[in-house]
């Protein structure tokens, strides 16, 4: 809460950027932060709500009006401690979450929210850098073992929490390193990868194994790890992309998002990579889809040099301004612009694709159709296409970013003979996270479909409670 | 007696009323003494009650000498003779119908008088006349006879034989009472004496005589007569419980009933009479429970005198004066309290009691002064004493002493020395009679005394968060109660209400403290402000053996530890643990550990529990008289026994024995923390806690403060706030002495099984029933695992807690992020959809049992009805009121949006305390009003004058609210501004009191008093009564509706707050759905319900909820909460922190301009609810509302719960359907005869038509008796609906009375009226008067000195808004109290003169009380000082003392105060003079003079300049700084150019 009269007094100030033609430049993150007496009144701001809104509005319940108390009381020490209470791993929201907390602060209804996130970033990192952040080893090891497949956010923080109990966890990752989405979907400019690497750093001390490039289901049987532990937590993400089945599809030059996404987080990393170059430099890129992908795709398509980068969306174009009575504090549809986007962007709405065209196998660009949006009697959105509103875009790279929808059913899902849900998830609920075969635990954007990474921590958490309370009888880990 | 079914329950029965006695002080006895007592009773009878039955009356009485004339001669007609006065006595017994039965009491009475050695001589019919009896009293009235006993041979005098009797009666009782024969409930002895004797039974006052052929019967004489009308709540009054009884008539209550009775039993085995002997033993029970207070304090009383003390004496041990806080007390008078505080806890509460034993009579007042007793005396030996003045009509020139009781006074006759002998004389007398300071000095040790000692030091951070943990620490325990508190010395203040789940509902593990809910006084009697009036209030706390009550001589040999309060420091508690050392043994103190093998598990806390017992009953016989109970040894593998099942065990388990008064209970206890913990272990048997780790936590907390505190100063804060804290919660339930409290039990339980209850809560009650020790005992190992084991989150961390605002992990909350804004969403787009999403959200709440209707389903019949045929939403709108919000709690915007929403769909908005701006009395343009239709009359009556009450639709009374029952509220200055002030009658910057009682309700009979006025005031409005639900609130809402009230509100504790402690938001009231059960369940037993409306209120959320309520027997609701929300309110909780964020609890103009609600999304809300009800009603198979209400054959209790706790709720009570007549109504439908068409307003209104149509000057002239109340209100709401507050021009109407008004003289009097006595007034004169002159004098024969004779009665003046007032003569207790604007001259007045004044002029010329200007924020008085000594009666916390200025400083005061007393708008008197004070004071005394022809005014004013030096002015500080303000800022505005010289001069 800080100071009851605070959000009378300041105004909202937030971290800026780097100017776009330097940051522009390199893959590194950009964002500067605020001064530490800044910070300390936007903490000030926190009004101590009776019912705080944005407890409930981030998915991790963060303790949001307790650590910015003890940042505007100048404890950061112990709002470091707050902050670890739900979330592992702060310094990625920190990061990369669109915080739908500040969506949900009192002072969004009236006037800017508190810059939560700034604020949850100034922590952890203050916190690591002043070596507070320090492995949380258990005292007691229980001597059971729970294997998690994946080492995506939902993975990590699992595993994290199971050590903690005293099980001993190991974690398996088809890819070479570990980080999952965090490692490979997310680019360096918005993540960079050490952030993981520390974390990573931080389990292996509190006696979690890493097994990367281990393809369970592919390169290991799922029944080698059914034998060998008492408990197998599938966390393996929402992988299979939402394809664009139009005519001209088989193009070249027409990408999945991820493909380009992860291909680009390798080389940063300085990865071998396995498939031929995707590169945008000199090219006129189209994404399409008008996510948080599509606007990393953005983001690497500026950095690798594009001519020119449009993005289209088959939705309309939000408002700028949403009615805050009717929407507050739920996350409003309203027009947002991220940083990639201000990078550099030509934007469309309500933009339907019919078809690619293409020059001798690749692509060059596709026609497409304007839609309308109504609203049908039960309250569903119909699109309708607008007669005669044809045009044509050109593109030399196409990006294919409409979301994910579903976990890879090759593979372990297959082996274990897992049940899906209607949408073609991993079966469980958010009661015991149990999968439907004995000792097999879903949990992640594997089970509840994509999502945030913010919410893939709190499956995490909230199943490794769950796997805690079934190997031992009960758990005193929070829920 | 209506026996005990479904929440009805007889212990809860109330009674108040008249009382009143006349005695020839030479003991001349006579008929006519007889007579005139009837009289007396006569004129007494508007205080009695009646019920359903016109001629049934809750019951009257008198008491007389025995009449030996018509005894003897009856005698001799029946055959035997008597023996000479005194050597004989007689029995007036109640005897049952059934003639076997009467036949076996007879043989009883004949065994045991034989027994005890007397003779029976004989019976004798009394001769009754039945007819005059109620039909429903007649069928049941008992057969009535009277027993004649001679002395037998084993008495030497009257005296012994006194005891006898006494003795036998005892018996007699106990022996009938246990055979339990049919219809034996009827035998009762109300009296038997060889002194006196008793009339008394279910009679209306004026009937007695005609009832009781022996009281017209000329042989009948005494020489005194002690009369009683009794106005009982209770419905179901008895003949046994009719007053007088056999020493006294009781007008008040007696708050600490429950400790007193538990106390007395306890001392049995410590008590020995050299008097009684023997005999001592076959009086037990000395009480018998079920009794009502009054006879219970007269079987004390009983007791007392027959073990050898004097009457008066006696008296003053069981009412004590205020002595602790007293420093004018004379030393002996204190030492003889002080003694006796050992012997006998008071037993508290408002009492007017007269006694007598036939040779004595006499009465006494409380402490605080709370009951009125006026009496007179008269040039030919008689004394007459009543509840009010004028109830006998004397020559005026015959009287010679008029004069009131005043607080803790005694006025006692003795007819055998054949004089009156008065307080001062009576109590020396007593107090020298043995040398009790030397007795106290041989017994007493003050903890100071002892030699100081060192207390252990705090553990280290890890032991002492484990320990935290184990006694349930939560984080909010630091951030809302032990840091603020220990910085600022005061308790916690919270908003909004309580919408968690109760202890036994909620899945987290609650302290044992969580099941237990305060009580608090409503109606029956008042709560006490411990603030203002701290002096009558103590904290003393007597540790360690009590003396032998009967013992008169010796002064005992146990020695007893003095504490001033009952919280100890670490240090105290050493000097307790070691003082055997210290006190050469004389006092021994055990620790008896209250922690037990872990390993023991949950079950294993039952045995540990007993072998406490029995190590506290060896330890007691083992010599040892202070036990201290700890759990300080608390570790992983001992596990702490809650702290108040250790104390209330082990205190239960020492009175059964017993053995309670042999030994000091104290508790060492790391659990309590939060004040609602204090007071259950003192409320519960401990009469010292020491709550080591609060100390702990705050010396490790210490060094996070931003300011610099030691470990001293912030333990010693902490103290002071729980102590404070200790003194509210014992005075909201009206106790003063902590003495009394402790032991008291003045609590509820709420989900606790009546068997764990009985066993160690004995005497405690819920309504219900819950868990027992296994659950308890669960709970506390739950918290003890995790404390001491590994779960990360409370490695480093308490639990969240989330009890007072809402926290993620921590206690679910009715209202929270979901239920909030789907809500809002819902109204804001119209959209029932959501709304519905919204409700099935609430109904899972429900179902997750976050309140007792959780536990309810609807018992759907196979036949629903049509949709279509349920009576229409915007007829079921019209039942909903808005909740009582004052403007200056809540924004104007917010406000109005309320109110015009409400007015819109022909609901109620509700002004809430705070007055109401005239500009909304008139429609908008567009046809919408800003009129809240009830208007609220709260205890600070702001804003409340005679056009405000003409504009109300409903009047509500508010008695409580569900936030702070039985608490007052404070607007801090800085709320106060101009717009507020102007609406309040009051001056910007100056801060606003309501105290905790309405001061003119201390009884149900001054309610009913109070609905008279306000019905008085405007015909046309219901009046309401708002009440909290607790444990016998039915029977006070029927007593409510006796008082007649049209509408009664029974509020959940669930209620909303702009402001209120902590512990009363989350501590006091039960659930509604008790309260509103118990209501319903008790008027319809009693056929009142349709004679009144029944609101319920107190988080009512969703048409389900409705329903509930309807079924459960209301006919309204009240949404308040929900209303807020719909109008933009987010639960922020922080209205008392002024920082609303959207506008609604603010008055900072830039938040309100943030306020975004709309009338229409209010009326939305209010439709949608409609919506839902008809669509429930359609399901259960109603077509109307009406039809539902109190149909709870169509709930039924889920039987689908697997909670651990809530499995245990057993809601039968509160579904019970009582089993009455068919036809009987059950629901309002009838409408209440007010008797009005007695009030002499018609006579006056009639004669005054010229002025009130046309402004003609007009002059009545009318004699005025007692029963003529009100006088006057009614033509002022004649006058307010035609000129609103303007009134008449000055003089216009003049009405000119001869004789003494009743009560409530000019209440709410317009402007331009004149209303003079030549006579006498009683209470309440000049009631929220509003522009209209009052002048009283006494009459011209009269021969006593002005300044020495009452002239008008208590509590004149409250809540006076403008007008002047002229009384020449004495005011009683609280002149002038709240006074906001008029202008009033007396020649005296009592104590507490001018308290919470807020404007206006007070001039007494003469003696004050004490306490006077006590609350006092504006306004001025002037004090004539005669004897020097006010400066010590007045209350200096507030204002300052100053002589009048000089003259010389006139120029410079006229500037200063010259636009200040315009800018009040006081009376033109005033305006026209110069503005100096002393050219003001001179004013009014020659204005006084003028109208009143008073001597005293006309000496001051011949030796003015001599009188002028001896008044003293009393000036509010606060009022001198607002007005230095408002003149700073008049004159910037005036001469801009200098105001930058004035700002800088501030």
């Amino acid at each position: 809460m800080g100071k009851p009269t605070g959000f009378l007094e300041y105004q909202r100030r937030d971290r800026s950027y780097e100017p776009v033609d330097e940051r522009l430049k390199h893959y590194r993150e950009f964002v500067r932060p605020l001064s530490e007496d800044e910070l300390r009144r936007q903490g000030g701001r926190c009004m101590d709500c009776g019912t705080p809104y944005c407890h409930t509005g981030c998915p991790v319940n963060n303790l949001i009006p307790d650590w910015n108390e003890l940042i505007y009381r100048e404890d950061p020490r112990t709002a470091l401690a707050v902050l670890h209470r739900t979330n592992n791993f702060p310094d990625v929201t920190g990061r990369i979450c669109p915080a739908p907390c500040e969506a949900s602060c009192t002072l969004n209804l009236i006037e800017d929210p508190v810059t939560i996130k700034t604020i949850e970033h100034a922590i952890v990192e203050r916190g690591w850098a002043e070596g507070w952040v320090e492995p949380v080893v258990a005292s007691r090891r229980t001597g059971k073992r729970a294997a998690v497949i994946g080492s995506g956010p939902a993975g990590l923080a699992c595993a994290q929490q199971l050590a903690r109990a005293g099980h001993d966890v190991a974690v398996f990752e088809r890819n070479a390193r570990i980080g999952g989405l965090l490692r490979y979907g997310i680019p360096d400019f918005k993540l960079e990868k050490s952030v993981i690497d520390r974390r990573i750093a931080q389990m292996r001390a509190e006696g979690v194994e890493f097994h990367p490039n281990s393809n369970i289901g592919v390169t290991r049987p799922v029944g080698d790890l059914m034998a060998r532990f008492d408990a197998v937590v599938f966390a393996i993400g929402s992988e299979v992309p939402r394809d664009l089945p139009v005519p001209g599809r088989e193009l070249a030059g027409i990408h999945f998002a991820m493909d380009f996404l992860a291909q680009q987080n390798r080389r940063v990393g300085g990865e071998k990579l396995a498939a031929p170059d995707i590169l945008a430099t000199g090219k006129h890129v189209l994404v399409i889809g008008g996510g948080d992908t599509g606007s990393d795709c953005i983001g690497t398509s500026n950095r690798h040099g594009a001519k020119s980068v449009t993005q289209i969306e088959i939705l309309s174009m939000p408002p700028e301004h949403e009615d805050k009575l009717l929407t507050w504090p739920d996350w409003p549809m309203k027009l947002r612009t991220s940083s990639s986007q201000e990078e550099g962007i030509k934007r469309d709405w309500s933009v339907s694709t019919k078809m690619f065209t293409g020059k001798d196998g690749h692509v060059t660009g596709l026609s497409s159709a304007r839609v309308e949006w109504r609203t049908s009697n039960d309250g569903r959105p119909l699109m309708e296409e607008v007669p005669d509103s044809d045009f044509e875009i050109k593109a030399d790279l196409v990006l294919l970013a409409m979301g994910f929808v579903h976990p890879v059913k090759q593979g372990a899902v297959a082996e274990t003979g897992l049940a899906l849900d209607a949408r073609g998830n991993l079966k469980a609920d958010t009661e015991n996270y149990r999968g439907s075969v004995d000792k097999v635990f879903c949990c992640g954007d594997a089970r509840r479909g994509q999502s945030l990474v913010v919410w893939a921590i709190r499956e995490g958490r909230q199943c490794a409670r769950a796997v805690d309370e079934y190997l031992t009888g009960s758990s005193d880990l929070p829920r | 007696m209506q026996a005990r079914q479904g929440l009805y329950d007889p212990r809860y029965e109330h009674d108040a009323c008249g009382v009143g006695f006349i005695a020839n002080i030479k003991n001349r006895k006579s008929h006519a003494i007889l007579a005139q007592g009837i009289e007396i009773l006569h004129n007494l009878a508007h205080r009695g009650a009646v019920s359903a039955d016109p001629l049934a009356g809750d019951g009257a009485g008198i008491l007389i000498q025995l009449p030996d004339r018509l005894f003897r001669s009856e005698a001799e007609r029946l055959g035997f003779s008597l023996p000479e006065p005194g050597a004989y006595g007689v029995g007036m017994v109640f005897l049952p119908r059934s003639a076997e039965t009467r036949r076996a009491c007879e043989a009883v009475i004949a065994h045991f008088v034989a027994a005890e050695g007397q003779t029976l001589l004989g019976w004798r019919d009394v001769p009754v006349d039945p007819s005059v009896l109620g039909d429903s009293i007649r069928p049941n009235a008992p057969v009535i006879r009277q027993c004649f006993i001679a002395r037998g041979a084993n008495c030497v005098d009257a005296d012994a034989l006194e005891r006898k009797l006494f003795v036998i009666r005892k018996q007699a009782h106990k022996e009938l009472r246990a055979r339990g024969l049919p219809d034996s409930g009827n035998f009762y002895i109300a009296s038997l004496s060889t002194r006196t004797i008793i009339y008394k039974g279910m009679v209306i006052c004026e009937r007695l005589a005609a009832f009781y052929k022996d009281l017209e019967d000329e042989r009948a004489e005494s020489a005194l007569a002690l009369v009683h009308a009794r106005f009982s709540t209770n419905t179901f009054p008895s003949w046994e419980l009719a007053h007088p009884f056999r020493y006294l008539a009781h007008n008040g209550e007696i708050n600490t009933l429950r400790g007193n009775i538990n106390w007395m039993m306890a001392r049995r085995h410590s008590m020995t009479s050299k008097l009684l002997g023997a005999d001592l033993d076959k009086l037990w029970p000395l009480i018998g429970d079920g009794n009502s207070d009054s006879a219970t304090l007269d079987n004390c009383l009983e007791l007392l005198v027959a073990g050898g003390y004097p009457l008066p004496h006696a008296l003053m041990m069981m009412v004590p004066e205020a002595w602790s806080e007293n420093p004018l007390m004379d030393p002996d008078r204190r030492a003889f309290y002080e003694y006796h505080a050992a012997l006998m806890e008071p037993w508290d509460g408002p009492a007017a009691l007269a006694f007598t034993d036939g040779r004595q009579i006499g009465a006494t007042l409380d402490r605080n002064g709370l009951r009125p007793a006026r009496f007179f005396v008269t040039d030919d030996d008689h004394v007459v004493m009543a509840s009010e003045a004028g109830v006998l009509d004397v020559p005026e020139e015959r009287i010679v002493r008029k004069w009131r009781l005043e607080p803790g006074k005694m006025l006692l006759i003795d007819l055998e020395r054949q004089r009156i002998i008065d307080d001062d004389e009576l109590k020396a007398e007593i107090a020298t009679a043995k040398p009790y300071q030397q007795w106290l000095d041989q017994t007493q040790i003050k903890i100071e005394s002892l030699p100081d000692e060192i207390a252990p030091m705090a553990p280290p951070r890890a032991v002492l968060l484990d320990r935290q943990q184990a006694f349930g620490y939560t984080q909010e325990d630091i951030s809302f109660f032990l840091k603020p508190i220990a910085l600022s010395g005061e308790d916690t203040v919270g908003s909004m209400g309580r919408d968690t789940p109760l202890a036994v509902l909620s899945s987290r593990p609650k302290l044992l403290f969580d099941y237990f809910q305060q009580r608090f006084a409503q109606v029956t009697n008042p709560p006490i402000d411990s603030i203002r009036e701290s002096l009558v209030m103590s904290l003393v706390s007597l540790v360690g053996p009590r003396p032998n009550l009967l013992d008169l001589e010796t002064g005992g040999k146990h020695i007893r530890l003095e504490l001033h309060k009952p919280i100890l420091t670490n240090v105290d508690l050493e000097k307790i643990r070691r003082i055997e050392d210290n006190t050469g043994g004389t006092f021994r103190t055990s620790t008896i550990s209250i922690c037990y093998p872990a390993a023991d598990g949950a079950r294993g806390m039952r045995a540990a529990l007993d072998a406490i017992c029995t190590n506290a009953e060896q330890a007691v016989r083992g010599g040892h008289n202070i036990i201290v109970l700890s759990d300080r040894l608390v570790a992983p593998n001992r596990i702490a026994i809650p702290a108040l099942l250790a104390v209330a065990a082990v205190h239960h388990h020492l009175i059964r024995g017993g053995l309670r008064t042999e030994v000091g209970l104290v508790v060492e206890t790391g659990e309590a923390r939060q004040l609602h913990d204090f007071c259950l272990l003192a409320g519960y048997g401990a009469e010292a806690i020491n709550p080591y780790l609060a100390f702990d936590t705050l010396s490790a907390l210490r060094h996070e403060f931003d300011k610099e505190l030691s470990e001293a100063e912030a333990h010693e804060a902490y103290i002071k706030a729980i102590a404070k804290g200790v003194l509210k919660v014992m005075s909201k339930m009206g106790i003063c002495t902590f003495q009394s409290y402790c032991g008291a039990q003045i609590f509820d339980a709420i989900g606790l099984g009546a068997d764990f209850l009985d066993r160690y809560f004995t005497g405690t009650v819920s309504a219900i029933g819950g868990v027992g020790l296994d659950e308890i005992a669960d709970e506390t190992m739950r918290r003890h695992r995790l404390a001491f084991g590994d779960a990360p989150n409370y490695r480093d961390a308490l639990d969240p807690g989330g009890d007072f605002a809402f926290r993620v992990h921590g206690e679910a909350h009715a209202w929270n992020a979901d239920t909030v804004s789907l809500l809002q969403h819902a109204v804001r787009g119209n959209n029932y959809r959501k709304f519905k999403e919204y409700t099935r959200l609430v109904g899972e709440q429900e179902k997750a049992l976050i309140s007792l209707r959780g536990l309810l389903d609807f018992d759907y019949p196979a036949d629903p009805v049509l949709l279509a045929e349920v009576e229409p939403a915007r007829e079921i709108v019209k039942r909903f009121a808005t909740g009582a919000m004052s403007f200056g709690s809540i924004s104007w915007e917010a406000h109005t949006t309320l109110a015009i929403a409400m007015n819109r769909i022909g609901g109620r908005s509700n002004t809430g305390e705070g007055g109401e701006d005239p500009q909304r009395y008139k429609p908008l343009p567009n046809g919408d009003s800003m009129r809240s239709a009830i208007k609220q009359v709260a205890s600070g009556r702001f804003g409340v004058n005679i056009e405000y009450l003409v504009n109300a639709t409903d009047l509500q009374i508010k008695m409580a609210q569900g936030a702070k029952p039985g608490e007052g509220g404070q607007l801090p200055g800085h709320k106060v501004d101009d717009w507020i002030a102007r609406t309040r009658y009051s001056v910007p910057g100056v801060g606003l009191i309501s105290p905790p009682p309405h001061h003119d309700i201390y009884s149900i009979e001054d309610l009913a008093q109070l609905i008279h006025d306000l019905k008085n005031a405007n015909r046309e409005a219901r009046v309401s009564v708002k009440l909290v639900s607790e444990l016998g609130v039915g029977t006070i809402a029927a007593g409510v509706c006796k008082a007649y009230a049209d509408h009664v509100t029974i509020s959940g504790h669930e209620g909303g707050t702009g402001a209120s402690p902590l512990s009363s938001i989350h501590h006091a009231g039960e659930p509604w759905e008790v309260g509103l059960a118990e209501t319903h369940q008790t008027l319809v037993l009693n056929g009142l319900r349709g004679r009144i409306a029944v609101q319920v209120d107190g988080g009512i959320r969703s048409g389900r909820e409705v329903v509930i309520g309807a079924l459960l027997g209301a006919d309204e609701f009240g949404v308040a909460t929900a209303a807020l929300i719909a109008a933009g309110c987010v639960m922020m909780r922080k209205c008392h922190l002024n920082t609303c964020p959207v506008g609604v609890a603010t008055q900072d103009p830039e938040l309100r301009r943030r306020f975004n609600g709309t009338p229409e999304d209010v009326v939305t809300l209010f439709m949608f609810l409609a919506e839902e009800v008809r669509e429930l009603m359609a399901k259960l198979g109603f077509r109307n509302f009406d039809e539902m209400i109190g149909r709870t054959d169509k709930l039924k209790q889920r039987t689908d719960v697997d909670h651990p706790k809530a499995r245990h709720i057993d809601l039968a009570r509160i579904l019970h359907r009582p089993d009455v007549p068919a036809g009987t109504k059950m629901h309002q439908c009838e409408t209440q005869d007010h008797r009005l068409g007695r009030a002499l307003d018609h006579q006056l209104i009639a004669a005054c038509r010229p002025a009130i149509e046309k402004g003609e000057m007009v002059v009545v002239d009318l004699p005025i008796r007692n029963v003529n109340r009100t006088v006057g209100a009614m033509l002022s709401s004649e006058i307010a609906r035609r000129y609103g507050d303007r009134g008449l021009a000055d003089g216009t109407i003049r009405a000119r009375f001869v004789g003494t008004a009743g009560q409530s003289f000019g209440a709410f009097l317009a402007r331009g009226v004149t209303f003079e006595i030549e006579g006498a007034a009683n209470d309440y004169v000049g009631k929220g008067l509003s522009g209209g002159r009052l002048i009283v004098y006494p009459p011209h024969a009269s021969k006593i000195e002005r300044d020495k004779a009452i002239i008008v009665g208590n509590t004149v003046l409250y809540g006076a808004i403008a007008g002047e007032c002229y009384f020449s003569g004495v005011a009683g207790e609280r002149f002038a109290v709240r006074n906001s604007g008029a202008v009033a001259v007396v020649e005296g007045a009592g104590a507490h003169c001018c308290e919470y004044m807020t404007g206006g002029i007070v001039v007494v010329l003469g003696e004050t009380g004490t306490n006077f200007a006590a609350g006092m924020s504006g306004g001025i008085a002037f004090v004539l000082d005669e004897s020097g000594k006010f400066p010590q009666r007045c209350n200096l916390a507030m204002v300052d003392l100053e002589p009048l200025a000089d003259q010389d400083e006139h120029i410079e005061t006229l500037e200063h105060r010259g636009g200040d007393l315009e800018m009040h708008g006081l009376v033109d008197v005033v305006h026209s003079l110069t503005q100096s004070d002393a050219k003001l004071l001179h004013g009014l005394v020659a204005r006084h003079a003028g109208f009143t022809q008073s001597p005293k005014a006309k000496t001051i004013l011949a030796n003015w300049e001599r009188y002028r030096a001896r008044f003293v002015k009393v000036m509010p500080i606060e009022y001198r700084r607002a007005l230095l303000q408002i003149q700073a800022r008049t004159r910037a505005a005036e001469r801009p150019e200098v105001s930058v010289a004035v700002g800088a001069a501030e």
